[in-house]
């Protein structure tokens, strides 16, 4: 023990906190821009340089204390790790279904969940780049001035917040970072209370998201120009579809759509994931490159999330949110879109599937009553897959007779679209590098594109500001031309 | 002839002749903070969560006999701040981490803290290597929460016959093992009926396969403060 705080007044609530270098950059975006002989960028790499290690500290650790734990993985979606984690550990321990009360208390929990965090996404995160253009100074560029040159749009961005969190707390116990659900089913009911209170504000939140939806479009028609083509890279489309081609986040098979809207695997059993897709390593980042196994990794990457879901189901069961779906798919030239900036308007539609199917859900009587547990035969392992807000999550554990965990595996979504980002970076670039100088106005466009695929890179650091990010321009040679740190 | 009494924070307690400061007091419905004593057994002496004031002397209330006229300090910011200081050393010695623990709610070392408005571990973490112990059917052992209060030792060997547990090494190289020659608690004639498999304070021995059936909310010091369920009116409801 050091003693350098032993003089102070208050001692006992001081607490030391060690600083080295590496937690000084942690949730740093790091890019590099790699040139050709020309000048030209040749290739962009972005990354992930923070070792979460997770899997490490739950190998070792009881079945049962998983989906407590593996949930502070992340602030914004622990939902939707706790979920997978209970889905995979209901094979654990035979109870496959669940009952009616634990299937329904979960769906909840996690159309809950999809609400909150693409309001988070959304109105806090990106609708200041996109309200006030991506060169707006800072100071503006944040919720707060959101909030100041947009009350009602900030407003109901933070209640449709608020709502989704509220939906959490009723059905895992608290906003963030619950215990509801548990291997074999959900240890409580919804309290008759909490679904009064939830109801009388759900046909607001749903009119509210209708609202949202409109935002977006009217941003896209404004500028079609930039919304459909900025960073956009054509790919393949994987998420969850249910067994008829409906929309479910919560469970489903996989299907995978071509960048030109064929069908090219169906029906996928979501356990059967390690067969269907490889992770390929690469050297500079400790965030690994998935693809479809068969089609290797030139041609079998594909993105996740909002933009995949909404273009890759047949239809979504909720009526404002299929229309909206069938106004999306008709736009431009009937093609799938790939652009970035079409993420939002996806998370948009969703998050207005979201407000429908709680408003649905509410009044179900297995909400507030029934059989909250389920068990069967022991099996050794487990997956447990769910379309987490942006993009498809997997969790993989074997457990042991001793009930502890042999070995687990996790994919984020973040990493199925490690290499759409990285491309979405280089398509921004190439566009804007002038081959010499890096500019404010590239780094905007770089963390623009990032954060359209996801916030969690910068996490929490970027709520009221910019996110930190290092941007390194590389020559033909290796030689470093220009490199560029902004901070928090 | 009325009984001799001690003043404890200024008010009469009565006691036995022989008695205990903190029996005394428990008996007088007055709360003194502890973690290794038990009612069943005699005092320990080892968590010192019981220090009391008397004459200037800073003595284990658990293990100190009262005697009459005596000034015992006990609920008093030097007091607490001491016991505060002895709850920050436990935790950093041990790895308890309560968000992701099945025993939050239900730990007396947790309890406690919040008890005693500790808000920070304060002390740099030791972050000990001790694998759990998962040999047994029925009950999982996991040495990281470990405050050395020895109930289970002492339940183990006094209550059930059995001397399953077992306290080894000196000093900081203190750690609780199980009585067997491969050290696995499968290996012994430990069973999840023994009263020692229900006297951790903390969540060092855990019925298998429960965790987190009791929501987080619902628990024993979620519905009532530690200093109110460790008196002998209510202690057993938990």
């Amino acid at each position: 023990m050091s003693d350098e705080l032993e003089t102070a007044a208050n001692r006992q609530s001081l607490r030391r906190v060690a600083i080295d270098p590496i937690s000084r950059v942690e949730g740093h975006g790091k890019v590099t821009l790699l040139l050709d002989d020309a000048g030209q960028v040749h290739e962009a790499r972005l990354h992930i340089v923070e070792f979460r290690g997770f899997e490490a500290f739950i190998e070792g650790r009881p079945y049962w204390e998983v989906p407590v734990m593996v949930q502070r993985l992340c602030g914004i979606c622990p939902v939707s790790h706790h979920l997978a984690a209970a889905k995979a550990l209901d094979y654990v321990v035979g109870a496959v279904p669940v009952t009616a009360t634990a299937d329904k208390m979960r769906r909840l929990m996690h159309y809950g969940q999809i609400l909150q965090s693409h309001a988070l996404h959304f109105f806090h995160l990106a609708s200041p780049d996109l309200l006030f253009g991506f060169d707006a100074p800072v100071v503006q560029r944040n919720i707060a001035g959101v909030i100041a040159a947009h009350p009602d749009i900030a407003r109901q961005g933070v209640g449709l917040r608020r709502f989704g969190q509220q939906v959490i707390a009723a059905t895992a116990g608290k906003r963030i970072h619950g215990t509801a659900a548990v291997p074999g089913g959900i240890n409580r009911h919804l309290a008759p209370a909490d679904r009064d209170a939830l109801r009388a504000e759900a046909d607001t939140m749903v009119a509210w998201s209708q609202a949202a939806v409109a935002l977006v479009r009217r941003l896209h028609a404004a500028d079609p120009a930039l919304y459909d083509r900025f960073g956009a890279v054509p790919s393949s489309l994987m998420s969850l579809v249910r067994a008829d081609g409906a929309m479910d986040l919560y469970d489903g098979q996989l299907r995978l759509r071509g960048a030109d809207g064929t069908v090219l695997r169906d029906a996928v059993p979501s356990h059967t994931y390690m067969d269907f897709i490889t992770e390929a390593v690469k050297p500079w980042s400790y965030m690994k490159f998935p693809y479809v196994t068969d089609m290797g990794p030139e041609a079998g990457w594909y993105k996740v999330g909002p933009l995949a879901r909404v273009q890759n189901c047949d239809f979504i069961p909720t009526p404002l949110a299929e229309a909206e779906r069938r106004a999306f798919r008709a736009y431009g030239d009937g093609g799938l879109q790939h652009a970035p900036l079409a993420y939002h308007w996806a998370r948009m539609i969703e998050m207005l599937h979201a407000a429908e199917v709680i408003r649905d859900m509410l009044p179900d009587p297995d909400l507030t009553s029934g059989e909250r547990m389920a068990a069967g035969p022991r099996a050794a392992a487990g997956v447990g897959v769910i379309e987490a807000p942006r993009g498809t999550l997997i969790h993989h554990y074997w457990v042991g007779d001793d009930d502890l965990v042999r070995w687990c595996n996790l994919i984020v979504s973040t990493t199925h679209n490690n290499e759409a980002m990285n491309r979405a970076v280089r398509q921004v670039a190439r566009q804007d590098f002038n081959g010499k100088t890096l500019t404010d106005g590239l780094l905007n466009r770089i963390e623009v594109a990032i954060r359209a695929y996801d916030p969690c890179l910068s996490c929490a650091t970027h709520a009221l500001g910019k996110m930190p990010l290092v941007v390194t321009v590389r020559d033909a040679r290796g030689a470093c031309v220009d490199r560029r740190v902004r901070g928090a | 002839m009325s009984r001799p009494t001690f003043l404890l924070d200024g008010q009469p307690v009565a006691f036995d002749d022989g008695q205990m400061i903190l029996d005394a007091a428990r008996a007088a419905g007055r709360y003194i903070p502890h973690l290794c004593w038990h009612p069943d057994f005699p005092p320990h002496g080892s968590c010192k969560l019981c220090v009391v004031k008397v004459a200037g002397r800073h003595v284990s209330a658990c293990a100190t006999p009262a005697r009459a006229g005596a000034e015992v300090e006990s609920d008093t910011p030097e007091i607490n701040a001491e016991r505060r200081t002895l709850l920050q050393l436990l935790f950093v010695e041990g790895n308890h981490f309560c968000p992701a623990c099945e025993k939050s709610g239900n730990c007396q070392l947790q309890a406690m803290a919040y008890d005693l408005e500790m808000t920070t571990p304060r002390f740099r973490h030791f972050y000990p290597d001790r694998p759990v112990d998962a040999s047994h059917p029925e009950v999982l052992l996991d040495f990281n929460r470990c405050i050395y209060c020895e109930l289970c030792v002492r339940a183990s060997r006094e209550q059930d016959g059995k001397s399953v547990f077992a306290l080894t090494g000196r000093g900081i190289h203190k750690h609780l093992v199980v009585n067997a020659e491969s050290g696995r608690l499968a290996d012994t004639d430990f069973s999840a009926a023994d009263k020692a498999a229900d006297i951790c304070p903390v969540g060092v021995i855990l019925k298998k396969r429960v965790g987190f059936a009791v929501p987080i909310g619902e628990r024993t010091y979620d519905r009532a403060p530690l200093h109110e369920l460790a008196m002998p009116k209510t202690e057993g409801k938990g």
